[in-house]
């Protein structure tokens, strides 16, 4: 089952991200932060993460920089999932090291979807 | 709903675009079509079929416009449109060298994401297409659907739904809460009203076929009647898209598959001076 973390300082994101990816397959785990998850993945370096822009503590945008950074850090696929939604900070996530955007409010279509041009589904 | 109103709107809709409305679907005609009783006069659907039946024929039509299924996506289902960029852009660019044309029809277009996705596809080989002159047209018999479509602007639920979040930033401009297609992509396709229930001659001939989604709405008799006459609109190594779970098996001779599982197929021809598909890797 292929790993997946979900960083998000919303418990209530948390868990419905958590519900659309165990249906699809995938074992999520949870970080509340960005440092949270920096630990979280030097424990158990997930195959997809999907991230928060803004969180206490440590933002999506330093954490995807640190976790680029981290020995096996550049095969996890990264996908943001936030209400920041202009063209901006789209750029800026791409040129972080995301490899997809999904824009807040989302559904398990538009997760799936991701998935699939991500080629992270079967 | 009475039996009767169901009855009479389930005949219009057949008569006039092929849609077949089983009786399980009373809550969609009621859901449907109340909009459209609060616009107008009727204070229920029994009066709707009233006035149809009194020769209100633009009612009728809005009827008909109301109960179209006009639900799509960009790039919807991926793999089928990985196959064309992988396969049949190639061939074609091979096949069609000398005439540098091709034509592709989007039949059911709706609101246009699937023949603005091939739109896009064929911009990633821009490079490739310099003095072409490809054509891409969408037909529909929803002109809401086809008014939303020339528009090009989606909101952020439609365009999170299969469009690669790099081509939404090459392609779109960002208005308020929608996105706008730019003007590179959005003229590349055509939208013509058109009922597939016609003949398809007046279009022309095409090497590329979607009738994604849209066979599954018609009785078999209809599915039969329509792949003829798409098969007819083809060139002889032309490839037919149509719903990944729409399998064309004893539905129609008209065409033979090549991918059932991403519904690729192509027509079936009697000639033994067969060209090459196009739909195959070569």
């Amino acid at each position: 089952m292929k790993k997946c973390l979900i960083v998000d300082d919303s418990r209530i994101i948390r868990r419905v991200a958590a519900k659309i990816l165990f249906e699809l397959g995938f074992d999520p785990d949870e970080a509340e932060d960005g440092q949270k998850a920096i630990e979280a993945a030097r424990i158990r370096m997930p195959d997809i993460a999907i991230v928060d822009w803004d969180m206490p503590v440590m933002d999506g945008l330093s954490f995807v920089t640190a976790l680029r950074k981290m020995p096996g850090g550049d095969k996890p696929i990264v996908i943001f999932c936030t209400a920041d939604n202009e063209v901006h900070h789209i750029e800026r996530a791409l040129e972080v090291g995301a490899d997809e955007y999904i824009m807040k409010p989302f559904d398990s279509e538009i997760v799936r979807s991701k998935l699939t041009i991500l080629g992270a589904l079967d | 709903m009475q039996p009767s109103d169901f009855e009479f709107l389930a005949r219009v809709l057949k008569e006039r675009s092929g849609l077949v409305l089983t009786k399980d679907k009373g809550y969609l005609v009621e859901n449907r079509l109340m909009p459209l009783v609060r616009q107008t006069r009727c204070k229920t659907v029994a009066d709707q079929r009233q006035a149809g039946q009194h020769g209100d024929a633009d009612l009728t039509a809005r009827v008909v416009e109301a109960m179209m299924f006009k639900d799509t996506g960009f790039f919807r289902d991926w793999k089928p449109f990985q196959h064309f960029r992988t396969v049949v852009l190639p061939n074609l660019l091979a096949a069609r060298k000398a005439k540098k044309n091709f034509r592709i029809l989007c039949a059911g277009v709706s609101t246009g994401q699937e023949a603005y996705s091939l739109a896009m596809a064929l911009d990633q080989v821009r490079d490739q297409l310099d003095g072409w002159s490809p054509e891409v047209v969408g037909i529909d018999l929803s002109t809401s659907a086809l008014t939303f479509a020339g528009e090009a602007i989606y909101s952020q639920f439609d365009v999170q739904r299969g469009l690669p979040i790099r081509m939404l930033l090459k392609y779109f401009l960002k208005d308020d809460d929608s996105w706008r297609l730019n003007d590179v992509i959005r003229p590349m396709v055509q939208f013509k009203f058109w009922n597939l229930m016609d003949d398809l001659f007046p279009l022309g001939r095409f090497d590329v076929v979607l009738c994604r989604n849209v066979l599954p709405y018609f009785d078999m008799q209809t599915k039969f009647a329509v792949l003829q006459k798409l098969s007819r609109s083809m060139t002889d190594d032309g490839v037919l898209y149509v719903g990944q779970h729409e399998p064309l098996s004893g539905v129609s001779p008209s065409f033979q598959a090549v991918d059932a599982s991403l519904g690729v197929y192509a027509p079936q021809r009697s000639d033994a001076a067969k060209l090459p598909p196009l739909a195959l890797a070569r």
